[in-house]
């Protein structure tokens, strides 16, 4: 085990993976001679070349789709949003082409691609470049999304996301990356997608949370541990395929659920996993489920706006001080 | 004074003669392309094979026999017909919605191709494309695309896959006028050129991008675009199957040896509607008979019969068997079964047993 940045846990599972299978190259914007925009693939370019290490125009668009295009053909690429706010202007490529063209040709057509970058908000940066994205990829079959919370589950999900068949979006955030944890240094350490896991136990309350929330779950549950309420949080680590198997086996301990989730609250992750466990966990439940989520608005620029719109972990305890009835 | 003030609106209106003027033929003889009598007969089996196809496919759909929608490339198969022959077998293909033609001359059989448009599981995509998405790998046919222009960057895509792994292959890359409309085209088009991909842009113009005259919808000549970015690029006439032979020998030679793209700009015209339902009155009959004078078929089979090149019973032979062959063929796609309902979930994910919500 090291102790690795995000970004250097994202960037250890790319140069792992390409060093493994020469079919894997990395595209997108300022990768190569700027060294990455947040640094993730820093000497990435010095290790593999111009060949394999390629600076785009600012086109998501065209290079999304030469990406599919170039995965259709046997290559797997891993394309590299500077945030998946930009990826909006490619995501045609994304919904139409990578998600179904394996459908549409009665399965000739195989798309190993990933789709990664920064997700969500990252602090005053106004509405465009501030939205959460899970929920919206998760909406479109074909696609696997994965939205982990840690340098470890980064490595081993992303090194998943490399060896698939199937196109991945990988999501990150420009908050995390600089944060540390323990990362296995073993060449073939990959995690299953689909496969949540439980980071803190709990008996009164489960608390659901994936990505950047994750943190925020963490801050509340050590807040509640001081009034003798215990948390268990389960980060599914994967949005699509999502584990619900253990969101349930942990809400059949507590019998209380709190979902976190930085998408909007309409059609969001929330209303998802809200919906599978009171139909899959109806009699289990003590109380109604609670979520967290940001408002259904447009992230503001205004400070005090700004932290109001998005969830903390005064949100959580609140949420989870209703589920237990102690408000 | 209503006429000056519709002038000086946003597009020019009204109905406009002569949407596309074709640019002269080759005057190279067959001899001079390297074409034997064999090939000159599989050209015109190929080019009339499309042809009847889309004729009883009309008809079929036209019975309700199928659903959807149905684009016909009547009119335009010298292009499909004269590019796989010009290029190798393993050069990559990849064009729009109005795909039959390709499907077919690289070699997809008129049964699946038929089957397919009946929705049924023996069709070329497994019943899951429907006329729009036919896809034949094994041929390096790579569909059969509906999003106008969104296949582009995957054209480019695969010829970037072809260079990244030095196989020497070409890819080709077909679309129509309205596509160049598009912002796709002059992304890939940057990096295209940029990264000196092996893949040849063909813009088939006929005219109309849907109903819209390719004057009305589009500022300049089409092939034009690459100029801006440094892209080499012609005009061709696409109503001479030796033409585009011609040409696309010529233009793959450079783009094998030099691996630099190009931008071709085919000069044709559809006969049929843009689909089905298309009444077709932004078009004069004029225009459509004077392009019928071009047509392809009768073109080629002229120019083997006036040289005494092939017997009429020669042409008449590949006729009635490729009359037999898709009558057949629509008996195959009535016979075949439907897609199993299981089949629904395959082929979303690579692996079978995803974890579907349910």
């Amino acid at each position: 085990m090291a102790e690795l940045q995000f970004r250097e846990a994202i960037r250890a599972a790319m140069v792992e993976e390409m060093r493994r299978d020469e079919s894997v190259f990395l595209m997108g914007e300022e990768v190569a001679e700027y060294d990455g925009a947040y640094k993730v693939s820093q000497g990435m370019l010095e290790e593999f070349g111009f060949r394999r290490v390629i600076d785009t125009p600012i086109s998501e668009l065209g290079f999304s789709g030469i990406g599919v295009g170039a995965a259709m053909n046997g290559l797997r690429p891993i394309v590299e949003f500077m945030t998946f706010n930009f990826a909006v202007v490619g995501i045609d490529q994304i919904i139409n082409n990578a998600a179904k063209l394996r459908y549409m040709s009665g399965g000739q057509i195989m798309i190993p691609i990933v789709f990664r970058g920064p997700n969500a908000s990252a602090g005053q940066l106004g509405a465009t470049h501030s939205v959460a994205y899970e929920a919206l990829y998760g909406h479109i079959p074909g696609l696997k999304v994965v939205y982990p919370s840690e340098p470890g589950d980064a490595k081993g999900l992303l090194k998943t996301a490399i060896r698939d068949d199937n196109p991945v979006i990988f999501l990150e955030s420009e908050q995390m990356y600089g944060l540390k944890g323990e990362v296995s240094d073993e060449e073939d350490f990959t995690i299953p997608f689909g496969v949540a896991k439980v980071k803190r136990e709990g008996n009164d309350v489960t608390i659901v949370a994936h990505g950047k929330m994750y943190h925020v779950a963490q801050q509340a549950a050590k807040e509640l541990a001081k009034d003798g309420i215990e948390a268990e949080i389960v980060d599914p680590r994967t949005i699509k395929p999502f584990d619900m198997k253990t969101v349930i086996e942990s809400v059949k301990k507590t019998n209380r659920c709190v979902i976190v989730d930085e998408t909007h609250p309409f059609c969001g992750i929330a209303a998802e996993v809200g919906f599978q466990l009171q139909r899959d966990a109806f009699d289990y439940l003590d109380a109604p489920i609670q979520r967290v989520t940001v408002p259904d608005v447009p992230a503001p620029f205004a400070k005090n706006l700004f932290d109001l719109w998005l969830p903390g972990p005064k949100q959580v305890i609140e949420a989870v001080n209703a589920v237990t009835y102690r408000s | 004074m209503a006429k000056k003030a519709e002038e000086k609106g946003f597009t020019p209106t009204g109905v406009v003669y002569q949407s596309t003027k074709l640019p002269k033929p080759t005057s190279k003889t067959h001899d001079k392309l390297g074409l034997k009598k064999k090939d000159l007969l599989n050209l015109y089996e190929s080019m009339y094979r499309q042809r009847r196809f889309e004729e009883r496919a009309a008809q079929m759909y036209q019975k309700g026999k199928f659903g959807g929608f149905l684009h016909l490339y009547i009119g335009q198969e010298a292009i499909s017909t004269g590019v796989v022959q010009a290029l190798n077998d393993d050069d990559d293909l990849i064009t729009a919605y109005r795909d039959h033609g390709f499907a077919l001359a690289r070699g997809a059989s008129s049964d699946e191709c038929m089957a397919e448009l009946f929705g049924k599981a023996t069709g070329i995509s497994s019943g899951k494309g429907g006329s729009m998405h036919y896809f034949k790998l094994e041929k390096h046919f790579w569909g059969g695309h509906a999003i106008v222009g969104a296949h582009i960057p995957l054209g480019a895509g695969l010829a970037f896959a072809n260079k990244y792994n030095g196989n020497d292959r070409v890819a080709v890359c077909f679309f129509g006028d309205g596509a160049v409309d598009q912002g796709s085209l002059n992304e890939t088009f940057n990096m295209a050129q940029l990264w000196k991909l092996p893949v040849i842009f063909v813009v088939e113009n006929n005219g109309y991008s849907m109903g819209t005259a390719v004057e009305r919808h589009s500022a300049g000549d089409l092939h034009k675009r690459a100029d801006a970015y440094g892209m080499k690029n012609d005009i061709v006439n696409g109503m001479d199957v030796f033409t585009i032979i011609d040409k696309f020998t010529e233009v793959a030679k450079d783009v094998r040896k030099n691996q630099n793209p190009w931008f071709l700009e085919v000069r044709t015209y559809r006969y049929r509607g843009h689909s089905m339902s298309d009444p077709g009155n932004y078009r004069t009959k004029e225009e459509l008979d004077e392009f019928k004078q071009t047509d392809p078929i009768e073109r080629l089979k002229t120019y083997v019969s006036e040289k005494k090149l092939v017997k009429d019973d020669e042409i008449e032979e590949i006729t009635s068997r490729i009359n037999q062959e898709v009558l057949d063929a629509i008996d195959f796609a009535e016979e075949s079964d439907f897609p199993e309902p299981e089949a629904l979930f395959h082929d979303v994910y690579a692996e079978n047993d995803f974890p579907f919500v349910k």
